[in-house]
């Protein structure tokens, strides 16, 4: 009668008070630029970093993905961080590491994320590392400076929650509709307060890159933590990489027992057929404003909808195939790992972007991978261009943004107002969607462009 | 209210930040749902040290004009959702915001707000208070309980114990952690005795960091 989270919570818990808030014990910190706002609380109080050898740091946020820093606000982001984990002798993937990427990307890549642990970072899609069957959860600053002068953390237990997937996800279709389809279904709010772990068969089918995505986008539903209980998927990919235990069979002997009981009971379950998901796309400035790709801009019936039908210059009624584009994206932690690379490239093989747009790869390592397959041909013979790693136009922070008043096809995870730069609009949808939105310049049902190819 | 972890009494420190039990302001209507942390900050200003304060950002591209003077605001459900930037919660408490009351919030910025003695207090028909806004309303940390306009008078909100406590002292979490120093030592050793793979190797490229090798 035990959850997953359960089992990850109590052997984490170093103490719990009698309000409720544990102490836990935190594996692995990860940091990144936007993390100077904890190390100047540290600076201020004179405090060392209690584990240095358990925190990582990483540029991304505001790594430049052509050239050098755009300009002096942005080169100092960047140089804070070096300097900040240089003074602590703190190991960081910064612009002249080889490993440099988005820290989601880079920690499961580089074997630190790892089953059984706690993983911090201060931005809130370290739900990501969840896909290991890890308690993973974003933090601020105050915690970020607490957990560095400590290496624990004081949190309430969140309410456990399962979404069970079961069936056969259609061709082309993947981990990042089926977020967008929950997400839809529940509303941003839907899971906040718990922490939900994802289950059943299409969970069970799905590869590490999709599990993650699928976790990423945990907090988009609410929920600060997502996790997939680890198994051979798992293991398989963990072993081998740079930071992995050394004795894998004696880590993949306590992995095991990391699941949820047969009989548990969750405070809150919710199913969802594979068979029901269809490509989906949002068409608001919420991930929950999201359909499938065959549905029409939809009539609104509240305030929040109103508005960002406003916002984003839609008139309902319009099929959303019908809504044209003016430029793409491909990056994030959501969805620039080698897959989702392989996804978008499998539609525009042999075609040509009818749009500008970018795609930046989640690591160094992916783009070097991509650039060995082959990859990076198929993106800039459509026309699009290929550019270094880092959060890009996720965020908006580098100097990569999407112009005012336009209109981005996008892999990422946000599509609230002016994330994507000042007036952006934004239209969340996976890399194989987006591929197909560059191909036709209009948001697109990405199935027809898949006959007779395989989708990777 | 004695705050006991164990048997060790935990408000002997000095607290780092003022905790407070009443507040009586100026509310204001903000009448959005899913005010996200972009909303409340925009990433470009994220670069700003704090030392030159952040109110100046908060709202920065809605149309949302809050009137001066405003401490608390009434908004509408999944207040605070998105990302972890504290930011946020600075663009607000640099205002001048010491609560915000709404019908729910982003777990993360919940615990965002208390880290900076901001109140997130969830009252699930907060928006049944717009038509009377702008007016005062007085909030009883304590009693978890608010005084404001309109009909019904007295209302309750919501808030995780453990937020409230803190609030309330203006406890520091690194001051009351650094008690449980012996604690958190023996878990630790505990851990990477019994648990070696918890430990990140040794990287063989760039020889860090410190690991199960040594
Ligand atoms: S890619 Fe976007 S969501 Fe991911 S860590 Fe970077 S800014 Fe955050």
């Amino acid at each position: 009668m035990t959850t997953l989270l359960d089992r990850l919570w109590a052997s984490h818990e170093i103490l719990r008070r009698d309000d409720g808030a544990s102490l836990l014990w935190v594996d692995r910190h990860l940091v990144h630029e936007g993390s100077h706002h904890a190390f100047a609380k540290l600076a201020q109080r004179g405090l060392p970093v209690a584990e240095p050898g358990l925190t990582f740091g990483v540029a991304d946020h505001y790594a430049p993905t052509r050239g050098t820093p755009k300009d002096a606000a942005v080169a100092r982001m960047i140089d804070t961080l070096a300097e900040n984990t240089a003074k602590y002798g703190i190991a960081c993937f910064g612009l002249d590491d080889p490993r440099q990427g988005i820290v989601h990307v880079v920690g499961p890549e580089q074997g630190l994320t790892l089953p059984g642990l706690t993983v911090n970072c201060g931005d809130s899609h370290t739900s990501t590392h969840g896909a290991f069957g890890a308690l993973a959860f974003g933090i601020g600053a105050t915690e970020v400076a607490h957990v560095l002068a400590t290496q624990t953390i004081w949190q309430v237990k969140p309410k456990a929650m399962r979404i069970t997937v079961e069936g056969q996800l259609g061709p082309g279709i993947g981990a990042k509709d089926l977020a967008l389809a929950w997400i839809a279904r529940l509303g941003t709010g839907g899971a906040t307060g718990h922490a939900v772990e994802y289950a059943g068969s299409t969970v069970r089918g799905l590869s590490m890159e999709a599990r993650m995505t699928l976790c990423n986008l945990s907090i988009e539903g609410g929920a600060r933590f997502g996790m997939v209980a680890p198994d051979e998927t798992t293991f398989a990919y963990v072993a081998g990489r740079p930071y992995a235990p050394r004795d894998m069979d004696r880590a993949v002997a306590d992995w095991r027992a990391l699941r949820s009981d047969a009989d548990t009971r969750f405070d809150r379950e919710v199913t969802l057929d594979a068979a029901e998901i269809a490509p989906t796309v949002t068409w608001g400035t919420s991930p929950e404003d999201a359909l499938p790709i065959t549905e029409t801009v939809p009539v609104p019936e509240t305030e929040h909808a109103r508005a960002a039908l406003d916002y984003m210059g839609l008139t309902p009624g319009t099929p959303l195939s019908a809504i044209e584009i003016d430029r793409v994206f491909i990056g994030s932690c959501t969805n620039a790992r080698i897959e989702d690379l392989r996804a978008a490239a499998a539609v525009l093989a042999g075609r040509k972007a009818r749009v500008p747009g970018l795609v930046s790869p989640g690591s160094r390592l992916v783009k070097q991978q991509a650039e060995e397959e082959g990859l990076d041909r198929i993106f800039t013979e459509a026309g699009l261009d290929w550019v270094g790693a880092g959060c890009s136009m996720c965020v908006a922070m580098n100097g990569d943004r999407v112009p005012a008043g336009e209109r981005c096809a996008s892999t990422t995870n946000r599509n609230f107002r002016g994330r994507q730069g000042q007036g952006a609009r934004t239209h969340l949808m996976s890399p194989a969607m987006v591929a197909a939105a560059a191909v036709t310049g209009k948001l697109t049902d990405l199935r027809p462009l898949l006959e007779g190819r395989d989708a990777a | 209210m004695l705050f006991r972890a164990g048997s060790v009494e935990l408000s002997s420190k000095a607290p780092r930040m003022t905790g407070w039990t009443t507040h009586t302001g100026r509310a204001a209507a903000l009448r959005l749902s899913n005010v996200d942390t972009d909303q409340l900050i925009p990433a470009r200003f994220m670069s700003t040290p704090r030392a030159e304060g952040y109110g100046r950002f908060l709202l920065h591209d809605t149309d949302a004009h809050l009137p001066e003077g405003t401490t608390i605001l009434v908004a509408g459900p999944n207040f605070g959702s998105g990302s972890s930037r504290e930011a946020a919660v600075y663009a607000l408490v640099d205002f001048g915001i010491r609560a915000v009351i709404a019908p729910s919030f982003g777990d993360i910025f919940a615990a965002n707000a208390v880290n900076n003695g901001l109140l997130p207090a969830a009252i699930a028909d907060a928006p049944a208070l717009w038509d009377d806004l702008p007016a005062e309303i007085e909030i009883d940390l304590a009693a978890g309980t608010l005084r404001g306009p309109g009909p019904g008078g007295e209302r309750r909100f919501a808030l995780d114990p453990a937020q409230r406590d803190k609030l309330i002292h203006g406890w520091d979490d690194i001051d009351l952690t650094a008690q449980h120093g012996p604690a958190i030592a023996a878990f630790r050793n505990d851990r990477h005795a019994n648990h070696p793979w918890a430990v990140p190797a040794r990287d063989q490229r760039s020889g860090h960091p410190t690991g199960e090798d040594e």
